[in-house]
């Protein structure tokens, strides 16, 4: 039983990770209609530069998020700017592979920059603490809290603010939001930022129970889209509940089948769903 | 000068100085990159009849080149097949697998087709890695033997592989030439076009998407044999998904959805890439950035790029002419 429940809250983190990460791909999704391949590079791209304000800057471990959050946005922006914005018009192939280009590019940059080796990430949480019963290290207990609050803080943003409003109102119908004078523009480049923000934050709580290489973005960002299917391409809580299910399948399947294909549990998964269900489960009527 | 130059004679040409590439130098090396540039190219084309001429991206390629490699591998290190039953055999199983997952996958449309077929290649990928008993895992195959002789021709040296290799470059141009000037062709446009419409006027679209799928996967599988017994050792490395992105920027660099475009995007970023060696992992620096300003300000690649061009020009000349004329036409009502 005692090893049920561990899995239990490793399911908890991991799930709590995957499902940042797909909320950042399915707003871009809800918004511009892109998947984009190049989102597993800004989470790659977010670890590092928590690491290196924290190594290099000497900075604590909340104040080098912070920074991270803030650049792994921007290089959204700059993303959406320089490479989606010109190809609003294009055929869907195109989008695809440009996102492809910016993968490829940001993964040589970082490997450039830093090195090909895997590092680790000291958080100032990694120590082992008594949790209902459980022996567990605190800095999984900090990424369930804090991914939970930001899921409220971006659920806040998007039925609170006007901004928010725009952004549901431009994935729900683009025509009609066009209509009532929302800024597509503005509203793509915030949307970005978030995504990449969500990423950032995702990858730099994740880093120090995992650890920092240029290919980490891979896994995660398959795994992100099988969870977006699975909720609903462009569903906010379809990716929320996608990622903590993809984190309990893959706990349970890791314990009770065999360790070595718990990464080829998601992708099983995601054949299954898609065999039956060629558009994806929970998918809206009124999107073609 | 033009006249000259006409599709056939351009054609013949290049033929020529490619058989005359090996008599001209002994360099084993450039033979090498050679060789291994018209292996991909004849991957390339099967990506570009799926991507570029269906409009359905499938990023499962290198995992359909790799299962090509591997059936190919594994028949004659492991058997004893000879080459030329295992690599017929790897063809088989590569199409047969292919037609599986097409007929699931192409259930799926657009960017749910392009993520499933992700998927399908990393899975692919995870079972070459893990299945130690018959791929030998992250060790990879090796001592796999050079193609085995007919008759008299054997294919030990450089040279004789080169030939072997280009004759089935030749092959597959030629094949892909004849798939694209007939109707079967026109039915893949019009599926990329538009696929309502394609249904609308009576195409069985699901039918030929699937033909157009298993026939890239055949090239895939044919690439991918034929890599195994050049270079002899294989890992689960050539499944992962960067070989799927690598042949989609060869495409993409010679044009999508052209006939020569995979032929021009693989030999210059093949070359370059060796100019480039120094820079190994962070070539991407470089052409990740080439890549997405292509897509931007050129879809349709070199090739694509060229056509344009000529079409415009040709366009301004008969221009001329017409005004010239109506000039003449002109003067001549008012003597």
């Amino acid at each position: 039983m005692d090893i049920l429940f561990q899995q239990l809250f490793n399911a908890l983190t991991i799930g709590s990770v995957y499902s940042l990460v797909a909320l950042g791909l399915t707003l871009v999704y809800g918004i511009l209609h892109i998947p984009n391949f190049a989102h597993g590079a800004l989470y790659m791209v977010g670890g590092y530069i928590t690491l290196l304000f924290m190594e290099s800057m000497g900075l604590h471990y909340w104040l080098a998020i912070l920074i991270s959050i803030i650049v792994v946005g921007l290089l959204g922006v700059v993303m959406e700017r320089l490479v989606f914005h010109p190809l609003r018009n294009a055929p869907p192939i195109h989008d695809k592979i440009a996102a492809i280009g910016v993968l490829l590019f940001l993964e040589a940059l970082v490997q450039l920059v830093w090195g090909a080796e895997y590092r680790r990430m000291l958080s100032p949480y990694d120590i082992v603490v008594d949790f209902l019963g459980l022996t567990v290290t605190a800095q999984r207990l900090l990424i369930i809290g804090t991914a939970i609050l930001a899921m409220i803080l971006l659920h806040l943003f998007l039925k609170k603010t006007i901004t928010g409003s725009a952004i549901i109102a431009m994935s729900q119908n683009r025509e009609g939001a066009f209509l009532v004078g929302i800024n597509a523009n503005k509203v793509a480049v915030i949307t970005f930022f978030i995504s990449g923000a969500l990423a950032a934050f995702a990858s730099s709580i994740a880093s120090p129970i995992n650890l920092v290489f240029p290919g980490m973005g891979h896994l995660v960002i398959l795994k992100a889209f099988v969870i977006i299917i699975i909720g609903g391409m462009g569903s906010i809580p379809g990716a929320i509940i996608g990622g903590y299910i993809l984190g309990f399948s893959e706990s349970l399947s890791a314990t009770f089948i065999s360790n070595d294909y718990k990464d080829l549990i998601a992708f099983l998964l995601l054949v299954a769903i898609l065999t039956i269900k060629p558009k994806g489960l929970f998918v809206k009527g009124a999107r073609s | 000068m033009m006249s000259f130059l006409n599709k056939r004679n351009t054609v013949i040409l290049l033929v020529v100085v490619a058989i005359l590439v090996p008599l001209l130098t002994d360099n084993p090396y450039l033979l090498h990159i050679f060789s291994t540039a018209f292996i991909w190219t004849i991957g390339v084309y099967g990506l570009n009849l799926i991507g570029g001429f269906t409009g359905q991206l499938s990023l499962a390629h290198a995992g359909f080149f790799a299962i090509g490699a591997y059936s190919v591998g594994i028949l004659t290190v492991k058997v004893g097949l000879n080459f030329w039953l295992a690599l017929l055999l790897g063809i088989i199983i590569t199409t047969i697998i292919g037609l599986l997952i097409g007929i699931i996958a192409l259930r799926t449309k657009e960017h749910f087709f392009a993520i499933y077929t992700l998927c399908v290649g990393y899975i692919i990928y995870l079972i070459i890695y893990k299945w130690e008993a018959l791929t030998e895992g992250v060790r990879g195959l090796i001592g796999i033997p050079p193609p085995a002789p007919i008759g008299p021709i054997t294919f030990q040296t450089p040279k004789s592989q080169y030939y072997l290799l280009l004759f089935f470059l030749v092959l597959t141009i030629f094949i892909f030439t004849r798939i694209i000037n007939s109707l079967i062709g026109r039915t893949y446009m019009a599926i990329r076009n538009s696929e309502e419409l394609a249904q609308t006027i009576g195409i069985e679209t699901m039918k030929q998407k699937l033909v157009s799928f298993v026939l890239s996967t055949f090239f895939a599988g044919l690439a991918g044999g034929l890599y195994a017994s050049f270079v002899r050792f294989i890992g689960p490395d050539i499944s992962y998904i960067n070989v799927t992105f690598d042949m989609l920027m060869y495409l993409l660099v010679g044009g999508i959805g052209t006939l020569s475009g995979p032929l021009v995007g693989t030999l210059l970023v093949v070359w370059i890439s060796q100019y480039l060696q120094f820079l190994q992992d962070y070539r991407m620096l470089i052409f990740g950035p080439i890549l997405v300003l292509l897509i931007i300000f050129y879809p349709r690649g070199i090739v694509g790029g060229v056509q344009t061009w000529l079409i415009k020009q040709r366009a301004k000349k008969s221009q001329k002419d017409l005004s010239r004329n109506l000039q003449s036409v002109v003067v001549k009502e008012e003597k």
